[in-house]
């Protein structure tokens, strides 16, 4: 048997690969600016929360349930630890640890409803989208936290500032081999696909299944950092509305929402693409609510793509 | 002349480089019932799928009743009269069986149903097939699969079909269930309809069909009237070499007793469920569908509750509360229902292979895969039982049925269990292939593995197994040995209260 070239395979394949390629050159051709070191370094710094939970997001959607508690995990992991550090002199490092463990608490929190109670990730999250926002207003009191010294502002200073830049950049990394290389990415991506199969195949498929939510829950709780430390303070709304922008970018990526497919390659892919729109049109000038409608249409075409 | 029903001429197909089906014809005459036969992947199911326009032809011409047809789309394919049902039967598990009968037209052309007349059209059909016990207003999934398959094809018959293809219908019935069906199309042919009829069942074939059609490797090899012919040629036409022993001869030493189940019960399909099985050993487990054969099993290694009763593995008492438990303990189980139960079906061949032995093809942590090595074994698995594949790669989707059943079967052989079960392992394959897999558990018998084989084909039973387990309506009506085995003993049993 021949095998032949098959085009509409590959344009499916690597439909966001054409799509950023398509965008970046029309943005280098749109406004000089873009290209400009400062302009990209930019992008990489503000990018780095929407990266972090677009690619956690997806796990959960390729389980074929969805974590919409994200945008709240990230307001109470960074209000949390911006609480502690101007109570307590911890560093950078234990401050991130606490957030990791926030994360982690909470993704528990969404994996155990979704894969022990038996509900559908949509419910269990929607719930805990309000709970935890409730405890991050708790925290808050409702006010804005700022951290008094700048030991966050590390994260992201401009002249030397690479540190979250490199750590995403390790991260997404990781995950790519992760899904590739290892037996765990490989038993997430089974389960998501069928998991009456796995199952019989001699797996504990409800230990994926909660895994997936606690990777949701940690990426969101790191990118919660990233945003607090762009300004050094944190509030109950940051991060509001991240969930819907992190669906967006794992659709453009190719990840089904029926689960079962999902790449974090494509994935980060997806988020630089919405990254690259927001900012051709900040610099050409564009109101922030033709962003909206420019970003929703470009995305709905996007994944028509996929339908060809 | 004789005028034809139905001509399908030098119909070629590919799919993206594989050449499915080539220059084939086949020509269906009014009120027969024509048997279109080959080896996995020949290419049968894809010819029905251009019939009835769920692909698309590459080249040649469709004739129906002598005129050209131009069959597009399903509802060409309708609208000349031709109906296909797949294996995959397609009705609405949540709708009545009034309601998917007259899908298409619920109201009859006006905007309110009337419901006393669709339910007594309704009637009328499933009476007119010897299925009045049927209820018009019973929800589909509630009805066995043999029931659910007599409403499709009322569905069918009552938008006129004139051209009625089954695609292996009989693989998920039972023998009672299969002489009903059979009935039916007796009847349909002599109300003039033309059937063509699939199956991997070669007595089926005969104690059925007028005509037979064989397929191999997507071309057309001939056609003949089933009185011409024997299975021994048509076996020969189908694989393309002689294939002497259907039933291998097995050298197995039979050893100690490796699975002792006692008094088990599990649901309401298994009642006081006892047996045991020897290493080396192939025992049956014979009975109608819906016996209990599967929950038994079921309930054995884990995935359902066991409530009651012992189980003694290898020596000691276990009591399987998750598969993982059986799995790490080399007792395996592969599915009946490949579609649900075994298949990643998006995934990679090769990710669907390894599923069950990750261990073979990781680090001794079990953490990274080494891709190569995992190929390479895929590889060396599935050819050893056949598998006609592209690429491992190829989402396992784009194989044809019988070459699915070999993915999953290669899965549970990479296993190296100690005791296997193979729920129905040849649903769907070829003769070739079935001879294959005989092979395959003889192999495994020969290392010592204790096999479990449930089986409703009974030649197969007959053929294969030391021992049968007989059971009907969660309960061992009893127990024969190779000597006592044949069809009316088989029978008798699973008829047995
Ligand atoms: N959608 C598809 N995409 C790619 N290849 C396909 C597709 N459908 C079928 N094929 C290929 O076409 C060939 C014929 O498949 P088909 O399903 O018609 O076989 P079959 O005769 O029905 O076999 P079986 O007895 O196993 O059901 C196979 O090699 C199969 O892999
Ligand atoms: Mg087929």
């Amino acid at each position: 048997m021949k095998k032949e070239f098959n085009i509409r395979k590959f344009c499916v394949n690597y439909n966001v690969f054409i799509i950023f390629s398509v965008l970046f050159i029309a943005c280098t051709l749109l406004s000089e600016s873009f290209l400009l070191p400062i302009n990209l370094f930019n992008i990489g710094l503000q990018q780095a929360a929407p990266i972090f939970v677009a690619i956690g997001v997806m796990f959960p959607i390729i389980m074929g349930g969805i974590d919409l508690s994200v945008g709240s995990v990230m307001a109470l992991a960074s209000s949390g630890v911006l609480a502690v550090m101007n109570k307590t002199d911890i560093g950078l490092g234990l401050g991130l640890a606490l957030a990791v463990l926030i994360g982690l608490a909470c993704g528990l929190l969404n994996g155990f409803l979704v894969a022990y109670c038996n509900m559908p990730g949509f419910v269990a999250t929607l719930a805990t989208l309000t709970t935890l926002k409730g405890f991050a207003y708790l925290i808050t009191n409702g006010n804005t936290i700022k951290v008094t010294g700048n030991v966050l502002l590390d994260l992201c200073k401009r002249d030397y500032g690479y540190p979250t830049i490199i750590i995403t950049a390790v991260v997404i990394v990781l995950f790519i081999l992760m899904q590739h290389y290892t037996v765990f990415g490989r038993l997430i991506l089974a389960t998501g696909s069928n998991r009456t199969a796995v199952e019989l195949a001699g797996i504990r498929v409800k230990r994926y299944i909660l895994s997936a939510y606690v990777i949701s829950g940690v990426m969101a709780a790191l990118a919660g950092m990233w945003l607090a430390a762009r300004t050094s303070t944190s509030n109950a709304v940051l991060g509001q509305g991240a969930e819907l922008n992190a669906v967006a970018a794992c659709v453009l990526g190719g990840t089904s929402l029926s689960g079962g497919r999902g790449s974090a390659l494509k994935t980060f892919v997806g988020a630089l693409c919405l990254a690259m729109i927001g900012n051709i049109m900040n610099l050409m000038g564009v109101g922030a609510y033709i962003q909206n409608i420019v970003q929703g249409i470009i995305i709905v075409f996007a994944v028509l793509m996929y339908g060809i | 002349m004789e005028a034809y029903k139905l001509e399908m001429k030098s119909i070629s197909k590919s799919f993206g480089g594989v050449k499915a089906l080539n220059d084939v014809s086949l020509r269906v005459k009014k009120g027969e019932i024509h048997a279109l036969l080959g080896e996995n992947g020949a290419g049968k199911s894809t010819l029905m799928k251009i019939l009835s326009g769920a692909y698309q032809r590459d080249s040649g011409e469709i004739l129906v009743d002598g005129q050209p047809a131009k069959i597009n789309t399903p509802k060409d394919s309708k609208q000349n009269g031709i109906a296909v049902i797949y294996q995959e039967l397609m009705l609405a598990a949540d709708l009545t069986v009034a309601e998917n009968i007259f899908i298409d037209d619920l109201a009859a052309g006006s905007v309110f149903i009337n419901w006393k007349k669709l339910h007594s059209d309704t009637t009328r059909l499933l009476v007119s097939l010897g299925f009045g016990n049927i209820s018009p207003t019973e929800k589909c999934g509630n009805l066995s699969v043999a029931h659910q398959q007599v409403v499709e094809i009322c569905k069918n018959l009552s938008r006129d079909a004139k051209i009625l293809v089954l695609d292996e219908p009989t693989s998920v019935l039972t023998f009672k269930e299969i002489e009903h069906l059979f009935e039916i199309l007796k009847r349909l042919k002599a109300n003039g309809i033309s059937i063509i009829y699939i199956s991997h069942r070669l007595e089926e074939i005969f104690k059925l069909c007028d005509t037979i059609t064989v397929l191999k490797d997507g071309c057309y090899v001939d056609t003949v009237d089933v009185q011409d012919t024997t299975r021994q040629l048509l076996v020969n036409k189908m694989v393309g070499r002689e294939l002497k022993d259907m039933f291998p001869a097995r050298n197995a030493k039979i050893g100690e007793v490796l699975l002792r189940a006692e008094d088990l019960q599990a649901g309401r399909m298994v009642d006081h469920v006892s047996f045991e099985v020897h290493g080396g050993e192939v025992l049956g487990f014979s009975g109608l569908v819906g016996s209990g054969r599967t929950e038994t099993m079921r309930a054995i290694i884990g995935v359902d509750k066991l409530e009651a009763g012992k189980v003694t593995y290898m020596g000691e008492t276990v009591k399987f509360t998750h598969p993982e438990q059986a799995v790490k303990k080399k007792l395996g189980m592969l599915p009946e229902d490949r579609k649900v139960q075994g298949l990643l079906l998006e995934q990679p061949i090769r990710l669907n292979t390894t599923l069950a032995a990750l261990s073979k093809v990781s680090d001794p942590t079990k953490t990274i895969i080494f891709h190569n090595k995992e190929k390479k074994l895929v590889a060396e698995n599935l050819s050893r039982i056949q598998t006609k594949y592209n690429a491992a790669e190829d989402e396992v989707n784009s194989l044809s049925g019988g070459n699915q059943q070999k993915v999953v079967l290669a899965r549970w052989i990479m296993a190296d269990c100690k005791c296997i079960i193979f729920d129905e392992p040849t649903r769907g394959v070829d003769v070739g292939a079935k001879v294959e897999i005989y092979n395959v558990i003889n192999a495994l018998a020969e290392q010592g593995v204790a096999v479990i084989m449930i089986s409703s084909e009974m030649p197969e039973i007959i053929g294969m197994c030391d021992r049968v387990v007989v059971m009907n309506k969660g309960r061992v009506t009893g127990e024969l040995t190779k000597n006592e085995l044949s069809e009316q003993s088989l029978i008798r049993l699973a008829m047995e209260v």
